[in-house]
């Protein structure tokens, strides 16, 4: 009942909140935050936006807004205030053609840009070597160095790090390493590995949210071999002169986040399918007591993200579907024996549980809508190919015959009257795979896809029965309204001559 | 108008058409006729080009029938089936019309021949808009009749035209057809398995035998001197039937 009596209000507030969401201007005085555009930059500039809201002075955070390049320059030409980056690209990015700066710091060289380098966040993003956390355990390696005991040791690096210099060649001439079986291969493939058993060993950085879903354990660089990437807080000396408590609001970013902290707060954006606010939202209420309160998004405006991201993934993997599986379904009825194979094809793919396909997509597809995506255009693929099948094989001999000999040329025939006569079928099959598909895409929340499945995981997650009937009830009447809608489509597209013949495919 | 020669068709181990000699000679009328399954309509099929036999083949018009110019051919044909065979997702017009609409004819000239075509075979107008599933069995054959003369093809296929309909609407539809095919002055090659019709609407009826001709010519030559025992069975067997029905001979 809690939460009912909370949302009124937010129901009368929501036209407002979305106001002030989408067309916030910029106030003079504003304090701005920059993010380097991916998950950890943009958790951490929401770490910083709710540092600074805490305080009460305006703050506006310009998310992900383009590579290191165009960030530092941001912070440079004062359209930004403060971001975070790392020391390790600062170095060799930002300062690289700085010949001159021989024997000074880091931090002298950017003074004199008007940057300050206020300190390490707390955590480094550098390269490391990870293995699963159980075969490290049990063969008792925490370090690099441990590893020359262990000559069988299976090693399987991406691509990138077997080709740099300062990858692989250079990491086993510094070490010593023994290891013979070293492959180079795609990097979500050398994960894939790893969880299989079939490797032991690949390379990461030290804040991948992979560490935590695969359970890896990065190794001690324990002879320094890797460049240190430490994130550092960066903001314009002239802050500490204008707005003071800016300052020293930020400045309690530093050593705010350890490596691990840092890992799991990847993973819950990336693999949860939080949002960084959120992420951010709880770190600051855990470790300072901030409740962060600016920027809690609305029930209609996460409703309304919810909901486009839903709609997002069932249109178009259902859309590719259609356009695959149509073309599919009219090859298998005019070639049988191609047909069967066809068939048997898609049949499998339907087969195969809704969340195994899914987590079957990471390794090829990596995380997020993009897999998501693709497990619902293969799970939606069988209803619209065995319709289109049963639909063109189910007209009437002599109706063919007619068209025949009529003189109707093949393409003529199968626009003018197969396909119009196999429609009530097709469009059976395409409400099937439609109703399935939204059922389906809540479970894309699983690897990072978002839509009405995230507040159903979160739900879960906190033991948090609205939460799950945030996601839960649009998703249930998004279903009703998809068929709805094709049942409708179905009585008043038809011509009256075939209406009410839609059957569902199989034999 | 058409010439076949040593026709042979074979489907899996049962020959339904066994060495088919028959010359059609144009603006005739010609009546298949035999038991079911003695090879009517894959004949009919065979001179449409729906099928290629193994063996032989046909001259259309002194041209062979082939699959580079089958649709053209096609063009010059008029094909109605049993049950007329129509679309059931346009209606009378949208049939009858479709491929006139292909080729690209005249709003005006689609118009002027449907009226021709409704005034011949009296199919009403406000039959038009009407799905196949909302007409009587009669005027879909109409419907299926018009469709089929519709680019005034030379040549007029009918397979068991009447086959399906209850007898008084068959009787009426007889008449009609007679009388459009005198009007039309087309080749006309029509199947039945009623001698009686075959008699009334061909002037020349070949009476076929599991895929083999085994006679041709009218009704009374039939009669006077069979060609083969059958022939007597067959036709004795027809009359009889009529006789107790007590319709006269
Ligand atoms: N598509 C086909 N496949 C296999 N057998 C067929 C096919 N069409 C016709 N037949 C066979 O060929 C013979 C002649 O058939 P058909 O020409 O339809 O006979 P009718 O029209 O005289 O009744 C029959 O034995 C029939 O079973
Ligand atoms: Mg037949």
């Amino acid at each position: 009942m809690r939460r009912v009596s909370s949302v009124l209000p937010w129901l009368l507030l929501a036209p407002l909140v979305l106001g002030l969401l989408t067309g916030c201007g910029r106030s003079d005085g504003e304090i701005r935050i920059g993010s380097k555009k991916f998950t950890e930059g943009i958790i951490l500039g929401e770490v910083l936006r709710g540092l600074v809201a805490e305080t009460g002075l305006p703050v506006h955070h310009r998310r992900a807004l383009g590579g290191t390049r165009i960030v530092f320059n941001a912070l440079e030409s004062g359209e930004i205030d403060a971001y975070v980056d790392y020391t390790g690209t600062l170095l060799h990015e930002v300062l690289a053609e700085d010949k001159a700066a021989q024997g000074r710091t880091l931090s002298e060289r950017l003074a004199e840009r008007g940057i300050r380098l206020a300190g390490s966040i707390g955590f480094q993003n550098n390269y490391a070597l990870g293995m699963p956390e159980a075969r490290a355990e049990a063969l008792g390696i925490e370090r690099i160095s441990d590893l020359r005991d262990h000559p069988e040791l299976r090693f399987r690096f991406g691509n990138e790090f077997m080709d740099r210099a300062d990858g692989w060649a250079g990491l086993r001439s510094f070490y010593g390493l023994p290891q013979r079986d070293v492959r180079g291969l795609e990097h979500e493939l050398a994960y894939r590995a790893l969880a299989s058993g079939e490797a032991d060993l690949t390379d990461l950085y030290t804040t991948d949210a992979e560490i935590a879903y695969y359970h890896l354990r990065p190794l001690r660089d324990d002879r320094d071999w890797f460049a240190r990437y430490d994130a550092v807080l960066l903001y314009r000396a002239d802050l500490a002169q204008r707005v003071p408590e800016a300052v020293t609001a930020l400045e309690r970013a530093l050593g705010l986040i350890d490596a691990r902290r840092m890992i799991a707060m990847n993973a819950a954006v990336q693999i949860e399918g939080r949002t960084e606010s959120q992420v951010a939202g709880e770190l600051l209420r855990e470790r300072l007591g901030i409740l962060d309160a600016t920027e809690t998004r609305g029930l209609l405006a996460r409703l309304a993200q919810c909901t486009l991201e839903h709609l997002t993934l069932v249109g178009v993997s259902l859309l590719a579907a259609v356009l695959a599986a149509v073309p599919l379904g009219l090859l298998a009825a005019h070639r049988p024996r191609l047909g069967q194979l066809v068939l048997a094809f898609v049949g499998i793919a339907q087969t195969i549980p809704a969340l195994a396909l899914l987590v079957l997509m990471i390794p090829f597809f990596g995380i997020g809508a993009g897999p998501a995506l693709v497990a619902l255009f293969l799970y939606s693929l069988l209803p619209i190919v065995r319709n289109t099948h049963a639909g063109i094989r189910g007209i009437p001999a002599a109706t063919i015959e007619s068209a025949e000999a009529l003189g109707l040329p093949a393409g003529a025939r199968l626009r003018l009257i197969e396909l119009p006569l196999a429609l009530p079928t097709i469009l059976a099959g395409i409400k099937t795979a439609a109703v399935i598909n939204v059922g389906a895409a809540t479970l894309g929340a699983l690897i990072g896809a978002g839509g009405y499945g995230q507040p159903i995981l979160a739900g879960i997650r906190l033991d948090d029965m609205g939460l799950i009937m945030e996601g839960a009830i649009p998703a249930a009447v998004l279903a009703v309204t998809v068929q709805w809608l094709f049942e409708r489509a179905e009585r008043t597209a038809l011509p009256r001559g075939i209406r009410g013949l839609g059957r569902t495919g199989g034999d | 108008m058409f010439e076949l020669d040593r026709i042979t068709k074979r489907y899996g181990s049962s020959l339904a058409l066994d060495g088919i000699r028959l010359s059609i000679a144009r603006g005739s009328t010609t009546a298949l006729i035999g038991p079911s399954g003695c090879g009517k309509s894959t004949l009919l099929r065979i001179l449409i080009g729906l099928i290629e036999p193994d063996v032989g083949h046909v001259r259309f018009d002194g041209q062979m029938l082939e699959r580079t110019r089958i649709r053209a051919q096609r063009q010059r044909m008029g094909y109605v089936i049993q049950q007329g065979g129509l679309f059931p997702h346009l209606t009378a017009r949208e049939n009858v019309v479709l491929m006139a609409r292909l080729l690209k004819w005249s709003s005006d000239r689609i118009k002027t021949r449907l009226s021709e075509l409704m005034e011949l075979t009296h199919f009403p107008r406000a039959g038009l808009e009407r799905y196949p599933t909302e007409l009587s069995g009669g005027q879909n054959q109409r419907v299926g009749l018009m469709r089929a003369l519709m680019l005034d093809p030379e040549v007029l296929l009918l397979d068991e035209p009447l086959g399906a309909l209850d007898p008084m609407i068959r009787y009426e539809l007889q008449e009609e057809l007679k009388q459009i095919f005198a009007t039309l002055d087309k080749t006309v090659v029509l199947v039945t398995h009623d001698l009686a019709e075959a008699a009334f609407l061909g002037e020349t009826i070949v009476l076929m035998r599991a895929g083999r001709i085994v006679q041709s010519g009218s009704l009374d030559e039939m009669i006077r001197a069979p060609a083969e025992p059958f022939v007597e069975r067959f036709v004795r067997a027809q009359r009889s039937h009529r006789v107790a029905l007590g319709e006269g001979a």
